[in-house]
């Protein structure tokens, strides 16, 4: 029986946060937020069907690239809001353009769902990238290159995430 | 309570066979991952179930099909508390030592 057609190149991430569903949203969403925590980029979403979503670099973020000898583009990730329905789902496709080997494999789509837990007290944030075509960034974000300073993609993104809204600072240094 | 959950959940040989197939290949339905063993249906189930409750499996409607996968974020926290306290020390504690034997030399 085969019935595997897309699995393998779908990464899903899920973890509870001690937060609002309002609070998570907003440290998805707002740049004074998202510059706070994993790859520290100022988001910019545009919150309707076709809207575009980007990532510029901080300042800081910048001048590490630089000093790393990468040259830093002006905006980091493009892509297009597909839905959003604060504060419970938000769809958008996902583009790299750090490295121009990861921009080449073009528009992968990242579902980001939140969901009230039975405790009353937390939320479950579930995080679903179909990565079909993209390997490079399909690793990348799987956290393949934590070793080599690429940092640790969702499964960090998100830790740090919850750090930040639980303790009021992320792990990351 | 949550660590507890987790800690469970890892502590059976089939659960975390489980966990390794997936880890293999992500994304598979219940059928594909029971060829893999040899147990019932609902023994799978049961397994896939705890998983489930310790959040080390997710699963995904596709069509009408449902798939599991890995999800590594419970054993990274584990990592993180449990795991990188004590490795450092040991690494600071190795390092000190080489540090110390060199200065001798």
């Amino acid at each position: 029986m085969t019935t595997a057609t897309q699995p393998a190149t779908t990464q899903v991430y899920r973890i509870y946060i001690k937060a609002t569903p309002e609070a998570i949203w907003d440290a998805i969403t707002k740049p004074e937020w998202t510059a706070r925590y994993g790859y520290t980029g100022l988001a910019s979403y545009d919150l309707r069907p076709g809207g575009a979503y980007t990532v510029a670099p901080t300042p800081e973020f910048r001048a590490a690239a630089e000093a790393q000898g990468f040259p830093c583009p002006d905006i980091i990730v493009d892509g297009e809001v597909i839905e959003a329905e604060p504060p419970k789902r938000l769809v958008t496709t996902f583009r790299m353009l750090m490295d121009p080997a990861m921009a080449e494999e073009g528009f992968t789509r990242i579902t980001h769902e939140i969901n009230p837990a039975p405790d009353g007290k937390s939320c479950s944030l579930t995080v679903t990238h179909e990565l079909e075509g993209a390997p490079l960034l399909a690793s990348m974000v799987h956290g393949d290159q934590e070793a080599s300073g690429a940092g640790g993609g969702h499964a960090w993104v998100l830790s740090d995430l919850k750090s930040l809204l639980e303790t009021g600072s992320p792990l990351a240094g | 309570m949550t660590d507890d959950r987790v800690f469970k959940a890892l502590a059976d040989p089939t659960r975390r066979f489980l966990l390794d197939l997936l880890f293999t290949r992500d994304g598979r339905t219940l059928t594909e991952l029971e060829s893999e063993l040899e147990m019932s249906r609902f023994g799978v189930m049961k397994h896939l179930r705890v998983l489930e409750d310790a959040n080390l499996v997710v699963t995904r409607r596709s069509g009408r099909e449902k798939l599991h996968f890995l999800n590594p974020i419970p054993i990274r926290e584990i990592h993180d508390r449990w795991i990188d306290k004590y490795t450092e020390h040991h690494t600071t504690a190795l390092l000190e030592l080489k540090a110390e034997l060199e200065d001798e030399s």
